[in-house]
């Protein structure tokens, strides 16, 4: 895959989609769950694309547009308010979840839906794990493996 | 050691329906007035668990349960490797009734999901003599598509995970994670075709916005609950019927999402006692 030029959007560290790595790759059983993705994805916050790596369940790097030839396998564009409304600790009805959204027609999935609709339960915890709090319990499963660190006996 | 039954008691019904030899899953618990319950698409009658565990229903109701065939513990028919199972108005109708008969119920209450509240809407519009009191959960008259159902199932892709995961958001948040994932996994051992053959006639076949206002209430009270988070049948859709079919009673139910009475049965049972106190009050 072509890396896009990117990273032309200032102080990105601010940004709440720049804390995705950490929230995923922190988070075992949401690794696991992705380790058969390799995928890159479009995430637009209002007017600003981020573009999301992922490799076997990690994000690998997200870099912060504007870009000139970004390329990706599926995009994801919602506003701001929009992603703000999902990214509460309990988000209010229609807010609380991808496919709501993308009912209420305020969230659009462009491009190859493939890896996103195979691995749904995954996509939505990866977005979920941005809201305070952390805890992915509600959103998907998210088993560990029984020998891994932290895993129920 | 910490063990014990619970009342609901399961068997297998051997019937014809259509004209076609089905074996079909049936549970039950308590005694009184038959409450008969259908399940929402691609799931079974483990969503009435709640209902049929507790005593304040069992006292006055024998709550009956069963799996359509496809669904659950029924099979399909003999012959099913070589036909695409879609669920229309016309089957759908004619499964219920035809057990319902079966069983010998004399004018069940009857309370339905989703799918099952849309049928309930079609009962209480062609068929209100048979019953004494009909409850739509999560009832609209229509539901616009709004993803490609082809992806529910497909040889690429694991329908259960799928299917489970596009019905996830329609669970409430605030639901306890056990019932929420006790609810999920019912929609994972769904056989494959079987949610998107239900879907058929939820998104297209089973339309009936054109006739509700022709339900007549007074042949048969109708009751509409909704749950706040379902964005599949959404409160104002339910509260749209409410409006067009006069004498229906509608109640939102705050902190409840698509599958009341399996997501979070403490909460909706507290919404389910008022309605089956006015139904064991009724006459005849």
């Amino acid at each position: 895959m072509e890396q896009a030029l990117g990273g032309m959007g200032g102080r990105a560290a601010d940004h709440p989609v720049m804390r995705l790595a950490e929230a995923v790759n922190a988070h075992a059983g949401l690794v696991r769950r992705g380790e058969r993705i390799d995928t890159t994805m479009l995430l637009e916050y209002g007017d600003t694309p981020f573009l999301v790596q992922i490799r076997r369940g990690r994000v690998d790097a997200v870099t912060r547009g504007p870009f000139v030839m970004p390329s990706w396998d599926f995009a994801l564009r919602a506003s701001a308010a929009e992603w703000d409304a999902h990214w509460q600790a309990v988000p209010a009805p229609g807010h609380h979840d991808l496919m709501a959204m993308i009912k209420r027609r305020t969230l659009r999935l462009e491009g190859d839906a493939t890896p996103f609709m195979r691995n749904l339960f995954y996509f939505k915890a990866v977005l979920a794990s941005l809201r305070p709090g952390g805890s992915l319990d509600s959103v998907a499963p998210l088993p560990v493996a029984p020998d891994a660190p932290g895993a129920r006996r | 050691m910490n063990a014990a039954f619970e009342p609901i008691v399961g068997r297998y019904l051997r019937l014809d329906i259509d004209g076609r030899p089905h074996r079909v899953y049936v549970e039950e618990a308590g005694q009184g007035i038959p409450l008969v319950c259908l399940h929402t698409a691609g799931s079974d009658t483990r969503q009435y668990r709640g209902l049929m565990n507790d005593p304040r229903i069992l006292q006055h109701f024998r709550v009956i349960a069963f799996d359509l065939p496809w669904h659950g513990k029924s099979s399909p028919p003999a012959g099913w490797h070589r036909e695409e199972y879609r669920l229309t108005s016309q089957s759908y109708v004619t499964a219920v009734l035809t057990v319902c008969e079966a069983l010998g119920l004399d004018r069940p209450a009857l309370i339905g999901c989703s799918i099952g509240g849309r049928i309930v809407l079609k009962l209480a519009l062609e068929h209100p003599e048979r019953f004494r009191a009909l409850i739509g959960l999560q009832a609209g008259a229509h539901v616009d598509p709004y993803y490609d159902l082809g992806w529910l199932h497909r040889p690429d892709a694991h329908g259960g995970e799928v299917c489970s995961a596009v019905v996830s958001g329609l669970v409430a948040p605030t639901a306890p994670d056990s019932e929420r994932w006790e609810t999920l996994w019912h929609y994972m051992q769904g056989g494959p075709g079987v949610f998107k053959g239900d879907l058929y006639f939820y998104k297209i076949d089973g339309d009936i916005r054109r006739e509700i206002e022709r339900i007549d209430t007074t042949k048969c009270p109708l009751w509409l609950l909704s749950g706040e988070y379902d964005y599949s049948c959404t409160p104002q859709e339910t509260e749209d019927v409410g409006r067009r079919v006069r004498g229906a009673q509608v109640a939102i139910m705050p902190g409840l999402g698509h599958f009341p009475m399996s997501e979070d049965p403490e909460r909706f049972i507290t919404h389910l006692l008022p309605v089956l106190e006015q139904i064991r009050a009724q006459k005849g």
